[in-house]
């Protein structure tokens, strides 16, 4: 029988020396609740921008802590990274205003910035004091994200840009995105051909920034309407024409992460909060441990696929099978506590449980489209099986 | 590929045939000379003193291609309860079994034990009930013996075996051998759950690029490869959750390790059932007969995601910690690490 595709890269072992720095964060995530600076939210990636947090994250060298020290990170591995991001998103903290920029900016920065670039953002990235959007979508390209039509024009010295990007989280705060785009007309037979990334000054003149509210009514998503923005030669992320292997390595970053399993634990644990002192039954009791097997798989997986990342290796499939289950799961979950918890959702709560359901269904279907359709995801895993 | 990990794709895959049925001696020559009959076992009991992780590579190979041997019954069960009950290991193949209601007097033992895994094949059983540890050697006298023979759905032995006055070795039970038992029989079947997931997804993503419909591979249609990577999925879930729990049985030790070895048999099982669907869907009405070599691996999927304990009971057991952790504590015990009572969540 012929020799199979690695679906799981192997378990990875959390360095000992992180459970200090596990106990560290915990503590301080403790003391900012009883301080009542934060309530837990769930989806926090999303919903929690709180410029605040970031820049204390940043004093505590909680942020760009795989960017190396001479830009202004703390040169630590992936895993303390990883065991630092996992207590916030577990804690429902609002993590929303620097995780972009933490999570892939850096990375891609690193990967295919210029001197110049890392100098002028790393360390503000490091210190949660410069945030990022991600400027990938637009109105007429989603999954088929070849087919962007934001066109860049040579003119002296730069780049014009003209185009329309959405679903931009934060764009109406934060201070760049990595816009992809076409800087030369589409080749019929290389669709991939002729896209570049240019780092766009979202405060630069012919930049127009519009809200579009979520179904809470909330706003975080925008479209970014660019009109002949002129960005400068030393603001193209890596060579022009190789914006499809860049976006696409950037996407890598995002796959896998916990914020791919975690979007609706702080519900979860709202929900054990309603049961104490209650009797449980046995079938409750299986279907929240379905829960409890479901996360722990969940994340060894992620872990493991980090230990992956981390040790140079490109575990694409495995990276897009955590994705596909994690945020299936996360659906699940609102599922499982909606029987076992007899409590409505009530957006109008100011906290707790009924709050946090009625948080959780309306931004449950984001999941499962954002970073990659699943549908997609799982056209990269039958392709990583020799089906396509 | 590490050493071993060739060592049993080429001992397992070369001994997979379509149509054996019941113990394969030829095999279990081929795995005692090979040193994984006694893989994690010490050398003074005979053994290859492998880890977890060794036996994880061992065995779901021997899922994988549905191997007729007692390992897991024979090595991380009889052999270790034997061994640690300072009882000398019988030559040959082994099973184990928990079992209450036994009579013991005087050396010899009446009772019935149910559904052995293996019974009519093996050379002996070791039984964990109350506070002993029993050998029924089978191959020194078989006086007082009936055996009564069953199978589960994969018509792998499942055997009661009845002790009427049979003279046995009995031992005191070692300390923590009753928690330990239970996970380590589901360690054990989570690992081969795992490999079987694994050969059944290879058959199904196999037969659809040879099954040609509408003029072409069934494997170019979207609908099937949507499947395929839905039950890749279920095979990676499988995989990490039993060889995280292997790893941590060989770091923590197996009763630290009863979340991760709970969680393990509740996701392979889980994942079971899903694998097996899909890839009798891919192999369309061919798949559900007998001609056909899928249900080798469909039928261990079935049968074993309910022994050992199905995946509702160790989830039950996990919810059951779940709500002893409390809103403040779940995040601890998800993540195996100690929880600081002033931490909330």
């Amino acid at each position: 029988m012929a020799k199979l595709f690695e679906l799981a890269p192997p378990p990875v072992d959390l360095p000992e020396q992180v459970a200090g720095l596990r106990a560290e964060v915990r503590a301080f995530l403790a003391e900012e609740q009883e301080a009542g600076l934060w309530r837990p939210r769930v989806d926090s990636w999303l919903s929690g921008w709180d410029e605040r947090f970031s820049k204390e994250l940043g004093r505590r060298g909680w942020l760009g802590m795989t960017i190396p020290t001479e830009f202004g990170g703390r040169g630590r591995g992936a895993l303390d990274r990883y065991v630092v991001t996992e207590e916030l998103l577990a804690a429902g903290a609002p993590v929303a205003a620097h995780w972009i920029a933490d999570r892939q900016i850096g990375p891609s920065l690193l990967r295919f910035g210029t001197v110049e670039q890392r100098e002028r953002f790393l360390p503000g990235i490091a210190a949660g004091e410069i945030y990022f959007g991600i400027g990938m979508s637009e109105p007429d390209s989603g999954s088929d994200l070849a087919s962007v039509r934001s066109r860049a024009v040579r003119v002296d010295g730069g780049w014009e840009l003209t185009g329309t990007k959405v679903w931009t989280s934060g764009a109406h705060h934060a201070h760049a995105f990595f816009a992809l785009v076409r800087t030369s007309p589409a080749d019929g037979a290389d669709r991939h051909a002729g896209l570049s990334q240019l780092i766009v000054d979202l405060r630069a003149p012919g930049v127009t920034i519009r809200p579009i509210p979520l179904l809470t009514g909330a706003h975080h998503f925008n479209e970014v309407v660019f009109d002949e923005v002129f960005v400068p030669d030393t603001m193209v992320l890596g060579e022009i024409g190789q914006g499809w292997h860049q976006v696409t390595s950037e996407l890598a970053f995002e796959r896998s992460g916990p914020e791919r399993y975690l979007s609706t634990f702080p519900l979860l644990a709202a929900a054990v909060g309603e049961l104490a002192g209650r009797p449980v039954d046995a079938g409750r009791r299986r279907d929240l441990g379905g829960l409890v097997s479901r996360y722990w798989t969940l994340r060894q997986m992620s872990l493991a696929v980090a230990g992956a990342l981390d040790a140079g290796q490109t575990p694409d499939i495995a990276a897009a099978v955590v994705k596909d289950l994690g945020t299936r799961f996360e659906n699940e979950v609102i599922d499982v506590v909606r029987s076992l918890v007899p409590v409505p959702p009530d957006p109008g709560a100011e906290g707790g449980y009924a709050r946090l359901l009625a948080d959780a269904v309306r931004h449950a279907p984001g999941f499962t489209l954002r970073g990659g359709t699943n549908e997609i995801l799982r056209g990269i895993v039958a392709r990583g099986l020799g089906l396509r | 590929m590490s050493e071993l990990r060739e060592l049993a794709d080429s001992v397992f895959g070369d001994s997979r045939e379509s149509a054996g049925y019941g113990f394969d001696a030829g095999l279990w020559a081929i795995c005692a000379e090979t040193g994984l009959a006694r893989l994690t076992l010490p050398e003074a009991a005979g053994g290859s003193e492998g880890s977890f992780a060794d036996a994880a590579t061992v065995l779901t190979a021997a899922g994988r291609f549905a191997a007729r041997v007692p390992l897991v019954e024979t090595d991380l069960l009889a052999g270790w309860l034997l061994h640690a009950a300072g009882i000398g290991l019988p030559a040959g193949p082994l099973s184990a079994v928990a079992a209450a209601d036994l009579e013991i007097a005087g050396g010899r033992v009446t009772g019935r034990l149910r559904r052995v895994a293996w019974g009519r094949a093996v050379a002996g059983v070791a039984v964990l009930t109350g506070e002993n540890v029993v050998l029924v050697d089978t191959a020194v006298d078989t006086a007082g013996l009936e055996i009564v023979e069953g199978t589960n759905v994969a018509e792998e032995p499942r055997d009661d075996l009845v002790l009427t006055g049979v003279a046995v070795r009995v031992a005191p039970l070692p300390e923590d051998a009753a928690a330990e038992f239970p996970l380590r029989a589901a360690l054990g079947r989570s690992l081969l759950l795992a490999g079987a997931s694994r050969g059944a997804l290879e058959m199904a993503v196999r037969y659809a690029t040879e099954r040609v419909q509408f003029g072409r591979p069934i494997a170019k249609l979207q609908a099937i490869q949507q499947t395929l990577a839905l039950a890749a999925a279920e095979v990676a879930a499988a995989e990490a959750s039993s060889a995280t729990a292997a790893r941590q049985a060989d770091r923590r030790g197996v009763v630290a390790a009863a979340p991760a070895i709970a969680a393990a048999k509740a996701r392979t099982g889980e994942a079971a059932g899903q694998v097996a669907r899909i890839a009798h869907q891919v192999h369309g009405a061919i798949g559900f007969t007998r001609e056909h070599d899928l249900r080798l691996t469909t039928t261990r999927l079935w049968a074993w995601r309910d022994e050992d304990g199905a995946d509702a009971r160790w989830n039950e057991q996990l919810g059951e910690r779940a709500l002893q952790a409390g809103q403040g504590g779940l995040w601890a015990l998800l993540t195996g690490t100690p929880h600081d009572a002033t931490t909330r969540h």
